[in-house]
């Protein structure tokens, strides 16, 4: 494997892990917040999903960079310059609706990414793929149900899940750029090429947006830069509090 | 000859593998390692344990996550170790595979028995709905036998499992989610 493609693989399993322990660390700020026991421990149950993920993405990097780093120096030592997340990810967990439709956005991305990534002729990517898929599954059926039922639900319910929709579609533009790097990764067979997923993603999100009786908004706006670092101010304080520990006590064991 | 298999395909391979192994006696000490969410079914139950590898006196013991996030595979690892170190094997190491990505079909008849007597419905006991996900209802309650019991959240007490609750006698309990 050539330098340029050992770069662009460490770039993209960092990325994919950056993403996966951003979204769970917001989840999981659910946890003791949920609007009942069962909700929160749903909450609890996908964060672990994620973290788990992140994990697993980590864990390679860490071997693919070959520097004395591990999957902790990955999550714990770097600053949000350094995260290549995206931004829909990174956004304040804010009300359980926004939360949810955020929820929806990501599940029926990853329902439609993992089976391609499950097809990486990388077989570390492609077995990371085939355990988060089971899991996606669950995941979707849940957000899906939740934005059906805020949707459908009070005139409260309604007015927040639409105003998550439409706070938050800005963000979903990012979800299908490619940039060089993983364009290098998708021509090789190793990456997704996230830009052909558009358009099935735009009919499933649609297809439940428009059944939980909410439109789908326009597209007038568009924030880009999680990819190459630059992030909503988020991020910063999101990860002072995920890193403080860890940071103060180095090294520390228990 | 058409072989008429009585059990699961994925657990009979599993048994060959076992039964086969030069190092049988290192399977078998290993059955008293359990899941510490789930202390009624060791990792053989639970399909958690791979392989095991020796090579001298160095053992690898190759065991998978039943949950990306699954907590309690660092305690796992660590049980394996004292195990194995408690029985003369001073040499071992815990490797962790990810790929094939574990099923509940792996999980040992005997294990989805003691689930049951634990109170735990195994993945068996429910008819899985149209996504082949845990249905809303229907699952056989492990402590009377009724099927007439809701899902009450699809998420239970750790990743593994969903939350139901029986209608004719009244008790929640879990359910072995199949994935
Ligand atoms: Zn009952």
């Amino acid at each position: 494997m050539s330098d340029q493609m050992k770069n662009a693989l460490l770039e993209y399993t960092t990325r994919l892990g950056d993403d996966a322990v951003v979204l769970g660390h917001r989840i999981s700020e659910w946890v003791s917040y949920g609007p009942f026991l069962e909700e929160d421990i749903a909450y609890g149950n996908v964060a672990l999903d994620y973290i788990g993920r992140a994990r697993m993405f980590y864990t390679y990097a860490a071997e693919l960079a070959d520097d004395g780093r591990d999957e902790d120096d990955f999550a714990y030592m770097r600053n949000d310059r350094e995260y290549h997340n995206l931004l829909l990810l990174e956004l304040p967990k804010g009300d359980f609706a926004y939360s949810q439709v955020r929820q929806l956005f990501a599940d029926v991305y990853y329902t439609l990414m993992l089976p391609q990534l499950l097809q990486s002729k990388d077989e570390r990517l492609a077995a990371i793929a085939a355990k988060a898929i089971k899991e996606t599954k669950y995941h979707l059926r849940r957000s899906r149900d939740w934005v059906l039922r805020l949707g459908e639900g009070t005139d409260e319910s309604h007015r927040r899940a639409q105003k998550a929709l439409d706070q938050l579609w800005g963000y979903t533009h990012e979800l299908f750029d490619m940039d060089e790097t993983e364009q290098l990764l998708a021509d090789a067979d190793i990456g997704v090429d996230v830009s052909k997923l558009r358009d099935d993603w735009l009919a499933m999100v649609t297809e439940i947006v428009t059944n939980a009786t909410l439109s789908v908004p326009e597209d007038s706006w568009a924030v880009r830069g999680g990819r190459i670092g630059y992030h909503t101010e988020n991020l910063g304080h999101m990860l002072t509090e995920m890193q403080i520990v860890h940071r103060s006590h180095p090294g520390c064991k228990w | 000859m058409n072989e008429i298999s009585l059990m699961a395909e994925e657990h009979y391979q599993r048994l060959q593998q076992r039964n086969a192994d030069d190092v049988k006696v290192l399977w078998d000490l290993l059955d008293a390692v359990k899941d510490p969410e789930v202390p009624a079914l060791s990792i053989w139950d639970l399909g958690i344990l791979r392989d095991i590898q020796c090579n001298g006196d160095q053992i690898v013991i190759i065991i998978t996550p039943t949950y990306s996030g699954c907590p309690a595979m660092d305690n796992i690892r660590t049980d394996v170790i004292q195990c194995l170190n408690d029985n003369g094997y001073a040499d071992v190491t815990v490797n962790m595979s990810l790929s094939p990505a574990w099923s509940s079909e792996w999980m040992s008849p005997e294990g989805r028995t003691k689930l049951r007597q634990y109170g735990i419905a195994p993945p068996e006991d429910a008819e899985l709905d149209a996504d082949g996900l845990t249905p809303d209802a229907h699952a056989a309650c492990p402590h009377c036998g009724s099927r007439n019991t809701h899902r009450v959240s699809e998420f239970g007490s750790t990743a593994c499992k969903a939350l139901f609750q029986c209608d004719d006698c009244g008790e929640p309990f879990d359910y072995f989610k199949k994935i």
